[in-house]
């Protein structure tokens, strides 16, 4: 179990420990394959590091989605490093690369979580999630609320998307599913309405965590970006320095529009954490590197599947060495 | 006056009268850009290198007609192939049947409920049909809600079954239902799933098998990067579906995805959609658009286009014609030097000819050399333009006079146009100017 032991190992059962660590490694599996052991097999019999090489990496980089100038960051390093380093088998080299592609996220703040409680004494704490049409976010809060109530949480949900079709039933199904509360006013009434109520009535009801859910929408329609902006100022009515955490959907399938979307979403609302979904697929999800890589957010969760429980927190040893397994 | 200038306006000639081909070496710096300007708009990686290969390979030794750099050229055939290969043989939704069924595939959160109410939005208002939507996505959360509240927006009744938890059945059934309501196309959502979740392919497959519809689709953010080219395989050898749909073009996605697909499954495009709303947000696949947003040069491409249009072709071959009877005269010439200033900066221009590039960079070349020659020409008559020969001294006394030159500047700008006719013949004769 290794790596896992040595994360989870305090806080969780051995039991939950197996179950996460077959999620992880299900979900990854597909990944894995495309990617790492591509490179073991690209190496494997060389004793340097020759175009040939560089190429079959670079494939595999932009195969992932990690775009074409983290990826030529990623080339550069290792070559600076097996200059250094020298190295001298496939195994070498694969630990080279990965320590190169754990820098990259380490320099961007993504911490290894311990859990998935915020490390926080704000009470309530408030969550306000964000992102483009059908990331993920409303089933992300579904698994999020199951988290925190599972860590013995007073949860509360707010249904601030009024706009799509039967968003709010949506959530409400959530909520009923994990058993948590919920704020929701009608269809197409005022998503900052909305939100206030829930920041409002969170603090009434002495709630620990908030998660505000948000209609999805494409970060180039200014029009609904200034609406988000103001869903976030109208909150701080409540609590002043609230949302305390403003979490962006990111689509493991997106390709390189997902930097335009971390781009667009924090000049809106200042994202806070990163949450990648739908890693359960073939997507490889490499596009975090390149966020990691332009933007200092920190990537924090990452969805591995349609189940309230399959939801992870995003760690990166873990991440990386399943990916390497 | 004419000494330096003269290499590269036979240069320039050259470029004109269609003699630069596209090489290996002109074109390398231009395939690498284009090739990265598609990875950049998420072209799959390994369909971006094979493309551009097999273009180039198609356009080398092909003759650079205008005063456009081989370069740019390429931009435009390439832009010119790609918009060929998504276009293919886009065919019409087919509807014929009664009534038609038409399934729906797709990823979690592609955007298929809301292109179902735009679908039966456009099969009511626009082609006249009673559509009937169909809810079998039995999984996630209010999703038959979801169509519920779609179909009462635009008019269309929803067929649901909310114990049933068979898409099998429930589609059937909807089915049953049509033909006794005289509904004459269904449109059956189905739950977004991956292609690797063998369970859930195996439902959408048995769900296909037993409706039977004319027509399948798969329906694909267009935000989607390098996995496209995966998912759409996967559902395309299970499903085999009939055409694809483009979701969420509203955004600021270049859209690579839908080159990926199309080169892979080779389906037609038949639907993009545009917006949140079910009206009006629901578009026929424009190929040319679509390439031009994917490979972003659309400023060289219809640089090229310009060039094209304002080379006449009529005009070069009677022009090759005069060559070769020795018969280039001066009007001929300014109306080439026009030609070449139509284009733009003819440094720039000069530039673009391979193997002049290099030379030119330290030249001083401007419009005032152009200036020079136009003036000695225009002070020509007629007759003297068109008849080059008859110019005795006389004559070019009189032209040096009246372009502010020398005759001895006269005298050598004849002298090496007639060596110019000699080159352009002896060019023309080793057949490079053949297209
Ligand atoms: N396989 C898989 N599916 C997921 C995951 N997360 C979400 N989904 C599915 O993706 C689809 C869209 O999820 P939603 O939670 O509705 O997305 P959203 O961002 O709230 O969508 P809008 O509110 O419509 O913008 C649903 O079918 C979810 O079940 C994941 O980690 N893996
Ligand atoms: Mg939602």
């Amino acid at each position: 179990m290794g790596i896992f032991d040595k994360i989870f190992g305090k806080t969780k059962s051995s039991e939950e420990i197996i179950v996460e660590e077959k999620q992880l490694h299900d979900g990854l599996e597909k990944t894995k394959q495309g990617f790492f052991s591509k490179i073991s097999k690209a190496v494997a019999g060389k004793s340097t590091v020759d175009i040939e090489f560089l190429d079959e990496l670079e494939e595999i980089l932009i195969s992932s989605d990690v775009g074409l100038p983290t990826t030529i960051k990623i080339i550069d390093r290792l070559e600076v490093r097996v200059a250094r380093d020298k190295y001298l088998n496939a195994n070498e080299l694969n630990n080279i690369l990965k320590d190169e592609i754990g820098n990259i996220l380490a320099e961007n703040n993504t911490k290894d979580l311990p859990s998935f409680l915020p490390n926080t004494d704000k009470k309530p704490y408030v969550i306000m999630v964000v992102g483009v049409n059908g990331v993920g976010k409303t089933t992300t809060i579904g698994k999020l609320a199951y988290q925190f109530k599972k860590a013995g949480k007073e949860v509360l949900l707010g249904a601030g998307d009024t706009f799509r079709a039967a968003a709010v039933d949506q959530l409400t199904i959530w909520s009923e599913r994990v058993g948590v509360q919920i704020v929701k006013q009608s269809m197409g009434s005022d998503p900052a309405a909305v939100a206030f109520d829930t920041v409002q009535s969170g603090v009434a009801k002495g709630v620990d965590i908030i998660l505000l859910d948000t209609a999805g929408r494409l970060h180039n329609k200014q029009g609904l970006m200034d609406e988000l902006s103001k869903i976030k100022k109208v909150m701080s009515k409540v609590i002043p320095d609230a949302p305390h955490e403003v979490l962006l959907v990111l689509d493991a399938s997106t390709g390189q529009n997902a930097l335009e979307q971390a781009k667009q979403f924090s000049a809106a609302t200042q994202v806070t954490a990163l949450a990648l979904t739908k890693l359960d697929g073939t997507a490889k999800g490499g596009v975090i590197l390149s966020i990691a890589d332009e933007f200092k957010i920190p990537i924090k969760y990452i969805g591995l599947g349609e189940k309230m429980d399959q939801l992870q927190v995003f760690n990166r040893q873990a991440f990386i060495e399943t990916l390497f397994e | 006056m004419f000494e330096n200038l003269q290499d590269k306006l036979e240069g320039a000639f050259k470029n004109l009268k269609g003699q630069g081909k596209l090489t290996e070496l002109n074109i390398a710096a231009t395939v690498k850009d284009i090739r990265r300007a598609l990875v950049d708009a998420d072209v799959n990686y390994k369909i971006a290198k094979e493309f551009t290969d097999t273009i180039k390979d198609k356009a080398l030794g092909e003759n650079v007609l205008t005063a456009v750099s081989p370069g740019q050229l390429m931009v435009k055939i390439v832009s010119d192939e790609l918009t060929q290969l998504m276009g293919g043989t886009a065919s019409e939704i087919n509807i014929k049947g009664n009534p038609a069924v038409i399934l729906i595939s797709g990823l979690q959160g592609s955007g298929k409920t809301t292109f179902s109410g735009k679908l039966a939005n456009h099969i009511k208002t626009k082609l006249n049909k009673i559509p009937l939507l169909v809810a079998c996505d039995v999984y996630r959360p209010a999703a038959i809600d979801q169509l519920k509240v779609l179909g009462e927006q635009i008019g269309v009744e929803v067929y649901t079954e909310t114990e049933n938890k068979n898409p099998v059945t429930i589609a059937q059934n909807a089915i049953a239902h049509a033909k006794q309501k005289g509904q004459n196309v269904v449109i059956v959502d189905t739950a977004g799933r991956l292609a690797v979740d063998e369970e859930m392919m195996a439902e959408i497959y048995n769900v296909k098998q037993a409706i039977q519809p004319q027509e399948t689709l798969f329906v694909v953010d267009s935000m989607t990067g390098q996995d496209a080219v995966n998912t759409a395989k996967a559902f395309n050898d299970r499903i085999n579906f009939d055409g694809v749909v483009l979701t969420k073009l509203d955004g600021d996605t270049r859209g690579g995805a839908a080159l990926s697909i199309k080169y892979t499954v080779n389906k037609p495009i038949k639907f993009v959609s545009r917006g949140e709303k079910l009206i009006d947000t629901l578009d026929i696949f424009y190929p040319e658009r679509m390439s031009q947003r994917i490979l972003g040069m659309g400023d060289i491409v219809s640089f090229v286009e310009k060039a094209q249009e304002q080379f006449d072709e009529k005009e070069a071959q009677r022009l090759q014609k005069k060559i070769a009877k020795n018969q280039f005269d001066f009007e001929d010439f300014l109306q080439q030097i026009n030609q070449i200033r139509k284009m733009g900066n003819i440094k720039d221009l000069l530039g673009m000819i391979p193997g002049v590039g290099k030379a030119v960079k330290d030249i001083d070349i401007d419009d005032s050399a152009f200036k020079k020659i136009e003036a000695i020409i225009f002070s020509m008559t007629v007759e003297e333009r068109r008849n080059p020969d008859i110019l005795n001294g006389k004559r070019r006394e009189r032209i040096a006079k009246g372009s502010g030159n020398t005759i001895q500047e006269v005298n050598t700008f004849v002298k090496q146009f007639d060596q110019m006719k000699v080159m352009m013949k002896r060019m023309q004769s080793m057949g490079m100017g053949k297209r």
